[in-house]
């Protein structure tokens, strides 16, 4: 293994290690996405006894979206967070100066030290209300056996588009001082074009064609329909393509913009 | 050979200020003003200033991350804005006010990230780290949580961490800050021991005179982005034009001592201080006393290394 693999290693594992100290924090979440999974799962139950087959999903598959949903929410930071916090604090403290000066990149530290927070978050925050999604509703679980691994690859990827949006806000913070505004709005953006409110195919026209191609679509919508085994053959590569495709422009577009920031506060000084 | 080479250098900011309702107006700054010095390997230098003199900017110019407006800048061999990871790895930064430890892991960890952003063989990280531990006494700190150290404590984490790949240069900025008289005795120990027996440059910019006194053999003063003073702790008294004092006690209460080389500057019943250049022997002038005034006991008083200062950017014209 190369040192530079060996380095992104041990900051994952760092940070995977560092969440799992916050226990309390922990356990107070998986109590309130459960508790949420219960009251969308009512909501959405009411909804489709009403309308069945709505946006082509049945009754079943219709719960289950919403405890995929919660168990995925903290792990690919739909609300934003995780390294998102670090690093404006840094920038409050000016600590993102020391950053500057260790002879590792920037994207490459982050990237991994929210790795190994997703790891993390998918283990203590994405169990509990899956399970208690299929034992208190029958949720519906993946029939074949090789829909897991795929999920999980699909999960990966879109903790990849959500760090590059993320990373991108972030970085915003090298030229408005603080990232909380931008934030703001794209928690908004977030919650409702990533699939979290509602699965983006009962969108009205037009708006859903839109929000099937931002990349907000590849955090919940693409995940949880490959789990749901919605998306199978080609629409599933389709999907998968669909988040490769986000991750590597929006990452692209962070290390394009980080050379900039750097450039500013190298050559501007700040 | 010279580790550290400045020659000539500028930094300006350009900073904007609104004026009136919609004009701004742009106004540049000289941080840093023609600045020439050149540290040599293994020598430790204070580098001292009031806020605001330039000091940060220049240690920034120094790590690489801000590039100086004009002149010509060295560090180990390298130019630093130019080969800034490069030169990171030979060079180790203490901010006093920031940590670059691991907030919520045990301090080992943070050890076991250097080794690997540095890329320190196995042997080297282990000898780097147990002499670490042992002078900073470090052993029963290593697996507690970095939040859970005291400041002192965390201070000497942060300087063990800053040199585990034996940077040739260790650059602190106010090591001591907010630290009690300990902790502050055990850092500096510790600087001592890697400046003379490992031979690490040193350059550390303080408000605490003490940590000069005690580890610079050079100080350097700079204000307003100049140089005012570069050389050793001594000539700082005869530059800063520094006094010491000698208190006598008299049989009783007598008007002011008049004696040739000294003056009066303070009387208090049978006690009267007198101030002459710390230049100046002070026998002479102990003996004009005795002769003339019934002398019972006497003491001189060193001067104050920041009363020397403080007369020294007062010099300075503000603005």
């Amino acid at each position: 293994m190369g040192s530079s693999a060996r380095l992104y290693l041990a900051i994952a594992r760092g940070s995977f290690r560092r969440y799992s100290t916050y226990r309390a924090a922990t356990l107070a979440g998986v109590f309130t996405n459960t508790v949420f999974g219960f009251i969308l799962a009512y909501t959405f139950l009411a909804l489709w006894r009403a309308r069945p087959g709505l946006g082509g999903y049945d009754t079943s598959q219709a719960v289950t979206y919403i405890w995929v949903s919660q168990s995925l929410l903290i792990t690919v930071a739909v609300w934003g967070g995780g390294f998102q916090d670090d690093v404006q604090e840094r920038f409050r403290t000016g600590d993102i100066a020391v950053d500057l000066y260790r002879p590792v990149d920037f994207l490459g530290w982050w990237l991994a030290a929210d790795l190994g927070r997703a790891g993390f978050q998918l283990l203590a925050r994405g169990l509990a209300p899956i399970t208690a999604g299929a034992i208190a509703f029958h949720a519906r679980m993946p029939h074949s056996p090789l829909t897991w691994p795929v999920f999980l690859l699909s999960v990966l990827l879109a903790v990849l588009v959500s760090f590059g949006l993320r990373y991108l806000v972030s970085l915003s913070g090298f030229w408005l001082h603080d990232s909380d505004g931008v934030r703001a709005v794209m928690l908004v953006v977030a919650m409702f074009f990533s699939g979290m409110l509602l699965p983006l195919g009962l969108f009205p026209d037009g708006l859903r064609q839109a929000a099937q191609v931002l990349p907000w679509a590849a955090l919940i919508q693409v995940p949880t329909d490959i789990f749901l085994e919605r998306s199978t053959g080609s629409a599933l590569l389709a999907g998968l393509g669909f988040q490769l495709a986000w991750a590597v422009v929006l990452l692209a577009l962070g290390r394009a913009a980080q050379l900039l920031a750097t450039r500013k506060v190298v050559v501007q000084g700040g | 050979m010279a580790l550290i080479e400045l020659e000539d250098v500028a930094r300006t900011f350009t900073i904007r200020a609104k004026v009136g309702r919609l004009r701004r107006e742009r106004r540049e700054v000289r941080a840093v003003d023609g600045l020439s010095f050149t540290v040599e390997a293994g020598e430790c230098v204070g580098y001292i200033g009031p806020n605001g003199a330039g000091k940060s900017t220049t240690i920034k110019m120094l790590t690489g991350i801000l590039v100086p407006s004009a002149g010509r800048l060295r560090v180990a061999g390298v130019d630093p804005a130019r080969e800034r990871t490069r030169l990171a790895r030979r060079i180790g930064v203490v901010f006093g006010q920031r940590t670059t430890l691991w907030w919520d892991l045990p301090l080992r960890d943070s050890y076991d990230l250097a080794r690997r952003i540095y890329r320190i063989p196995d042997a080297r990280y282990r000898a780097n780290l147990d002499r670490c531990v042992e002078l900073l006494e470090l052993g029963p700190l290593l697996d507690t949580p970095v939040r859970q150290l005291s400041l002192g404590q965390r201070m000497r984490g942060d300087l063990a961490a800053a040199l585990l790949h034996d940077p040739q240069v260790l650059y602190l900025d106010e090591p001591t800050i907010g630290l009690d008289v300990v902790s502050k005795v055990r850092v500096r120990e510790f600087l001592r021991e890697i400046n003379t027996v490992a031979g690490t440059t040193v350059l550390l910019t303080t408000h605490d005179l003490t940590d000069i006194e005690q580890l610079c053999g050079r100080v350097m003063v700079i204000d307003h982005g100049r140089m005012v003073y570069d050389g050793g702790l001594d000539g700082l008294h005869a530059t800063g034009r520094s006094e010491r004092t000698l208190v006598v006690d008299l049989a009783g209460p007598s008007a002011p001592i008049e004696v040739p080389g000294a003056r009066v500057v303070k009387v208090d019943g049978a006690r009267q201080w007198l101030a002459f250049p710390a230049e100046d022997s002070a026998a002479p002038i102990v003996a004009a006393v005795a002769a003339g005034y019934p002398l019972l006991d006497l003491s001189v008083r060193e001067p104050a290394i920041e009363d020397v200062i403080a007369r020294m950017y007062a010099k300075v014209p503000i603005g």
